[in-house]
């Protein structure tokens, strides 16, 4: 069955449109990515999904809920975590999970049990009397995540839930994203990171300019999108980025590098240092991210 | 859960919030009539010993006592729910995140309105302690104050939160506040009776809700429970639904985009 599905999804602002008539279907139990750049519209829709912005046109269901009519009752099984950190100032870590079960009508015998566990789940339980004002980013992305859970979500909605942190705190919270996703949880994410994507989405949209570009799985994706070997020169000398086009490989120039896609590339970077002296040159495979720059383009958005 | 205990969380929030400081949160209410009374009754009042009310005389500290109560309803539910929500709706995105739970942006906005009349309750409740050990005011007609203060506490939110709705950020308050809450604040028949403005201010007056809270406080204190007494709070409670319907509209108005 599937979790959420979109038809025609259309979001419009005063005189802009955020979304324009996107479709897609998550599957229960798998993640789903939502990627592209700043304003493509992956925050707008994950706001639609669970009920906070309204639906302009189209149609848009969870758990075959439609959101425009109960959203409600799809925000009851959903779990939130958003963009920036909206944990309350004012109360300790702990609490912060306390009053968040009030608002699901949590008991607060159940309350305080969930909270421990979830304070566990996220290894906060030492700062559980703190304040939260003394948490790091890692840690308040983290209590964010307990808080989106308290209420065992079947669809958690994670909204760049690794922007900002350090490759450590990335680590931990990938690792329980994935533990989640293992127990059954349906999971809607965006992110800016290709690798974040490729770990942990099950498939993904690439979105630009309120559509979506394409769909897939990571390696559907840069199988299809990509090219299979990247050769990178680095300050390439003039001649060796002449000879390089005179012999037709395609190849693309940005700033101080140049992206060569030939049939062989280990081949390409002997010829390259020998006859060149070209001393920085990289050969790798393909990636998401090359599919990702290749359809979104490498201009700055903002 | 019904619609009434969804409301009860987001106050309970802000309740839970209060009692963390609640040393800090008590003092203003305890101290601010002490120094009121002192001032007025003791240092102004040496010069104003009786002032007219009612056709006869009463003492001037024993006049201003309930116009001090009327001004604490108004401030006590006016800042609740213009600095205090705009803090919670737009730097700490309180509202944004109780809204990601089955509360609607509904509820979150009459949990605030109940909350900021819930201040003035307690605040009234505190100034009244204080009111009475001073020798003012008498049982049991003052236990009705609190009553009374909640529900222009309740007329007090719902217009702030009015305000909060289309302020452009958090300085703007200082157009209501300048605008209304001071001159309601002093010529409200708070520490003198409007009898005493010219002609044209005293029909100003009549149009302040002020006027006519703390010619209810007044009478209250004073043990006169005639008809112009419930008439005024019959007027409040009939203007509570509607304001807080349309505090409601324009908040999602704002933030429903």
């Amino acid at each position: 069955m599937a979790a959420i599905v979109a038809q025609a999804l259309t979001k419009h602002y005063k005189d802009t449109v955020a979304v324009n008539a996107i479709s897609f279907e998550v599957r229960e139990g798998e993640c789903f990515g939502f990627l592209g750049p700043n304003g493509a519209g992956k925050t707008t829709t994950m706001k639609m999904t669970y009920g906070f912005s309204p639906v302009t046109s189209g149609r848009l269901e969870v758990f075959g809920l439609d959101v425009l009519t109960r959203s409600r009752e799809v925000r009851a099984q959903t779990g939130v975590c958003p963009q920036e950190d909206n944990l309350d100032p004012d109360f300790t870590v702990r609490k912060n999970l306390i009053v968040y079960c009030r608002y699901f009508g949590i008991d607060p015998v159940e309350a305080a049990k969930r909270a421990d566990e979830l304070l566990d789940f996220v290894a906060l339980r030492e700062k559980a009397g703190g304040p939260v004002m003394a948490l790091s980013g890692g840690m308040k992305r983290r209590l964010v995540l307990a808080r989106a859970l308290l209420n065992k979500p079947k669809l958690l909605i994670l909204d760049e839930p690794t922007t900002g942190l350090d490759p450590q705190a990335r680590h931990v919270l990938w690792d329980k994203i994935r533990e989640l996703r293992r127990k059954g949880v349906t999971i809607l994410l965006t992110t800016h990171y290709m690798e974040e994507a490729a770990q942990l989405c099950d498939r993904l949209v690439i979105m630009d300019k309120a559509k979506i570009l394409v769909k897939g799985s990571p390696a559907e994706l840069t199988a299809k999108h990509a090219r299979p070997t990247v050769v990178e020169v680095w300050n390439p000398p003039a001649a060796a980025e002449a000879w390089i086009k005179a012999r037709n490989m395609p190849c693309e120039r940005f700033g101080d590098r140049l992206y060569v896609y030939p049939d062989a590339g280990e081949a390409l970077q002997r010829e390259l240092v020998t006859k060149f002296n070209a001393d920085q040159v990289i050969v790798r495979r393909g990636t998401l991210e090359d599919v990702f720059l290749r359809l979104t383009g490498r201009d700055l958005r903002e | 859960m019904n619609p009434f205990q969804r409301i009860l969380t987001v106050w309970r929030r802000n309740l839970d919030v209060y009692l963390v400081t609640w040393k800090v949160n008590f003092l203003p209410p305890l101290l601010e009539p002490m120094f009121y009374l002192l001032a007025f009754g003791a240092g102004l009042g040496g010069f104003v010993k009786v002032i007219p009310y009612r056709g006869g005389e009463v003492g001037y500290t024993s006049f201003i006592a309930p116009g001090m109560i009327g001004i604490s309803v108004m401030f006590s539910s006016f800042f609740e729910c213009t600095y205090g929500s705009y803090i919670r709706m737009y730097y700490q995105k309180t509202f944004d995140a109780i809204i990601a739970t089955p509360l609607s942006l509904e509820e979150v906005i009459l949990g605030e309105i109940l909350w900021g009349a819930t201040k003035s309750f307690i605040s009234v409740t505190i100034m009244c302690v204080v009111v009475r050990a001073f020798g003012f005011m008498q049982f049991p007609d003052l236990i009705a104050l609190p009553f009374v203060a909640f529900l222009g506490g309740l007329f007090f939110a719902s217009v702030a939160m009015c305000f909060t709705s289309f302020t452009p950020g958090i300085d703007a308050f200082n157009y209501p506040i300048f605008l209304f809450i001071t001159p309601m604040s002093l010529f409200g028949g708070t520490y003198f009776p409007i009898e005493g403005l010219p002609a044209w201010a005293q029909q100003v007056a009549v149009f302040m809700p002020l006027t006519h809270l703390t010619s209810v406080t007044r009478s209250i204190a004073f043990g006169h429970w005639d008809m112009g007494v419930f008439v005024r709070l019959a007027g409040f409670a009939a203007l509570v639904a509607p304001l807080m319907i349309l505090a409601v509209r324009l908040m999602k108005r704002r933030l429903i985009v």
